[in-house]
């Protein structure tokens, strides 16, 4: 036994348990509190009762300095790292080797190289960390948290921006570390990742514990029935849709993230279209250019038979189209504004009274939503910044939907929301495809993609790789398609 | 209502302070001509700080406003009377440059993403070295003629029931209150003030709605520059002569102070304008009574007038925190 960690804080007391030496894989959904936990052994934030013990011992991690001091690492989804210094000086920020109060770059230099060689670096420690791959910026966090000693790794998603190669070449370095006795805790929504390094896994489910799997029960349906809670067939309503018109289709477009590749597809009214790839495959940038957000290098986009020129969200818009964007506090949301002002966003123009507002209709669209979405707010003027994120969400949503859009564009609809929310969003996606609106989502949650979707697109650094119909769907195809791993037979684009 | 409750209340302290201390030493306040004045002096910041209002509110600032002061207020004297325009194509012009100056503002900063704060210290230095330069530093006045314009100045309004003898609206008040109800309709009343909200709290959200967020953003600076002309043209017609070295300094600093007392963030998205009406009439109450509470020590204005701004945003960071904290406590 090495190390312990009892009873946490307003996770409703999670326990979790990490012994020497050991990959440990900590499952959940968005928002089931792995993050929390994380940055509580991290020192990001306090504990608000439980404690935790370290080799025995009862330790108080009060800041990120304390966890350092033991020898507790986390190494952030979004890398933290001062891309506009050079490798080496990531590594001692904060604690550079000084000779006569200067700083000493040689010593810098010769120490970064041996532990950039521990993850199996052999690069110029001079090099600036922003001309990097994230690959190999990973790899310096990875550096730089050996450089602290540490005893204790924890990783959130190291992968979730990685290829193949890349990733591979991580798990050596970890596994590595495992011999040489570090403790990792390994947070992934792959759960094919898991299976593969984990020598125990965690799962936590809406702050609590949902259960542990030594090495031997790793698999792959213990470990979704532990994080859902329940069947998948009945957490995805999902029923199939008899396919309208084509409301929307894309016609050789190439989105200024990836101009050399054309993409085409198209989307039909009552269909449910799930986006699948790694984060970078360029899925939100795609949709964002057929919205008009970023401007497009070429191609066309018809909206219901007729081309649309959409040059800015208003023209796509006014062509019945609706983004629901990735980020919902600095995209979809007004977040010092009231609810109501919020839902009647994109409607003001069209409801406009010669320039005024007209009130009454946004009354009538707020009262409306608030009813259709459930959206549990004390009155129609709450700030929504108040608001949990799955009602934020569903404001997003009703925000659209009182446009009646023709074709609605999901960039990850669920993501960081409770499960019970998770599950009214896709009742409404649902509701909406049954209604004729054609529906196109992007997750990177699997799960997801394989519980809701009628069809679904994989793209893969910034080509659609293949087309998957729902009879042929499954985790290995998807990924496969995601990794760029072989073309699929349907051929989607070129 | 709630959000000028504060300013309002410490308005009204200020003014019976000021009153109080008026009494004692003996000195004239409450009296019908120096309300009258002490309204007159207001207008003009009053009508600037409305102006730079909008800006603040998509984000913005505008620190050109003193120089549109002496640009157009200087720059109208000098025209009619000392190069001989007619007034109407003089006050057309002032218009045009006025706007003009706006969406050159407002172009640089949403096309080319400028700073707002860089563009318009720019502005700062040229519309003040331009004034100089035209009228070589001379100083420019409306002598004893213009009286047709000097009612925008000068001109007082009975008001009904009241003994002309005693009180007057002063004209400049008048015009600065219909500015005002107008801004306010506009941002209250309109889409395109919603709109103008709703992109100074979160601009990207703004443009994903359909929001022509650009467009608007121009226009507000156009609104704060005209209005930025007007007060200029007011305040030389009120002072009758002007230095170009000196016309409207340290006003654009009044009016953004104004705003901010009248609770328009600088992070944007924020504000109202009866509040901004109210956080320059203070601040022109204070600096009348400094001149009856410290007649020998004029220089006090400045102290005075950046220790009650610093008081009072400090003030509101308590009080919205202090909130935030019961919010939060209520929710969990």
């Amino acid at each position: 036994m090495g190390k312990q960690f009892p009873g946490v804080r307003a996770l409703h007391e999670v326990d979790l348990r990490l012994n020497r030496g050991e990959i440990l894989a900590l499952l959940g959904e968005n928002g089931a509190g792995k993050s929390t936990l994380m940055k509580i052994l991290a020192g990001v934030q306090p504990p608000d009762s439980g404690q935790i013990l370290f080799e025995g011992d009862s330790i108080r991690i009060d800041s990120v300095q304390d966890a350092m001091e033991r020898g507790i690492a986390l190494i952030h989804q979004e890398l933290n790292l001062a891309t506009n210094l050079s490798v080496g000086a990531n590594i001692f920020l904060g604690r550079e080797p000084r000779k006569r109060g200067f700083i000493d770059e040689r010593i810098i230099a010769e120490r970064s190289r041996h532990f950039l060689r521990l993850v199996g670096l052999d690069m110029d420690p001079r090099e600036i960390v922003g001309n990097l791959t994230i690959g190999r910026q990973q790899m310096v966090e990875i550096a730089k948290a050996l450089s602290i000693d540490a005893r204790v790794l924890i990783m959130d998603e190291p992968t979730s921006s990685l290829s193949q190669k890349e990733t591979e070449n991580l798990f050596k370095v970890i596994k590595d570390l495992r011999e040489r006795g570090v403790s990792i805790i390994y947070i992934s929504h792959r759960l094919g990742e898991v299976k593969e390094l984990a020598d125990r896994v965690t799962v936590l489910r809406d702050g609590e514990n949902a259960g542990d799997l030594d090495r031997e029960e790793i698999d792959h349906d213990r470990m979704v029935s532990l994080m859902v809670g329940r069947d998948l067939s009945q957490f995805y309503p999902h029923e199939p849709h008899t396919p309208g018109e084509v409301a929307l289709e894309v016609v050789k477009l190439r989105s200024p993230a990836h101009p050399k590749h054309a993409v085409s597809f198209s989307l039909r009214s009552g269909e449910i279209v799930g986006m699948a790839g790694l984060v970078g495959a360029g899925r939100t940038e795609l949709i964002e250019t057929i919205f008009g957000v970023t401007k497009s290098m070429g191609g066309e986009v018809n909206v219901g038979g007729s081309q649309a020129e959409i040059r800015s969200p208003r023209d796509a818009i006014r062509a019945g189209l609706a983004l629901a964007p990735e980020d919902r506090k600095e995209q979809g949301l007004v977040l010092e504004m009231a609810v109501r002002e919020n839902l009647s966003l994109a409607s003001l123009k069209r409801d406009q009274r010669k320039g005024f507002l007209n009130l009454k209709k946004e009354d009538e669209i707020s009262e409306e939503m608030i009813g259709k979405m459930r959206i549990k707010t004390p009155t129609d003027r709450q700030v929504v910044r108040y608001l949990s994120g799955g009602n934020q969400q569903k404001v997003v949503l009703g925000k659209w939907l009182a446009m009646k859009p023709r074709v609605l564009l999901l960039d990850e609809p669920t993501r960081g929301i409770d499960v019970g929310a998770k599950q009214e969003i896709y009742a409404l996606m649902e509701e909406l495809a049954r209604e004729g609106v054609a529906i196109l989502f992007v997750s990177s949650e699997m799960e997801e993609i394989l519980g809701m979707s009628d069809r679904t697109l994989v793209m893969h650094e910034g080509r659609i790789t293949g087309e998957l119909e729902r009879a042929e769907l499954s985790e290995e195809a998807v990924m496969k398609l995601a990794t760029g791993g072989g073309e699929s037979p349907a051929g989607a684009a070129a | 209502m709630k959000r000028i409750l504060g300013i309002l209340v410490l308005f009204i302290v200020v003014y019976v302070t000021t009153a109080i201390l008026a009494e004692r030493a003996g000195a004239d306040f409450l009296s019908g001509y120096t309300q009258q004045n002490l309204l007159r002096r207001i207008a003009p910041i009053g009508i600037l700080g409305i102006g730079v209002a909008f800006v603040i509110i998509t984000g913005g600032i505008d620190l050109s406003l003193g120089s549109m002061v002496c640009l157009i207020g200087v720059g109208v004297a000098w025209l009619l009377s000392d190069v001989g325009w007619p007034i109407s194509v003089t006050l057309c012009l002032a218009f045009a440059v006025s706007a003009g100056i706006g969406l050159f503002h407002g172009t640089l900063i949403t096309r080319l993403n400028l700073p707002p704060f860089v563009v318009t210290l720019c502005g700062l230095l040229m519309y003040r070295g331009i004034t100089r330069g035209f009228t070589q530093d001379q100083p420019a006045g409306f002598g004893t003629e213009f009286s047709g314009l000097k009612v925008l100045t000068k001109g007082e309004i009975p008001i009904p029931g009241v003994s002309p003898d005693t009180f007057q609206l002063p004209v400049p008040f008048a015009l600065m209150l219909v500015v005002a109800i107008l801004a306010a309709i506009f941002l209250n009343k309109t889409i395109y003030g919603r709109h103008l909200m709703a992109l100074g709290n979160n601009e990207e959200a703004a443009r994903l709605s359909g929001v022509n967020t650009k467009a608007l953003v121009i226009l507000a600076y156009v609104i704060c520059s005209v209005l930025a002309g007007f007060a200029g043209l007011l305040h030389v017609l009120d002072v009758n002569t002007e230095q170009p070295a000196t016309a409207g300094n340290f006003f654009e600093l009044f009016a953004i102070a104004a705003a901010v007392l009248g609770g328009c963030s600088l992070r944007g998205g924020t504000g109202t304008i009866a509040g901004v009406v109210i956080g320059t009439a203070l601040i022109q109450l204070l600096r009348q009574m400094i001149t009856i509470v410290f007649p020998r020590q004029q220089s006090m204005e400045y102290l005075m007038i950046g220790a009650v701004l610093l008081i009072g945003v400090i003030a509101d960071e308590l009080v919205r925190r202090a909130v935030a904290k019961r919010r939060a406590a209520k929710a969990a």
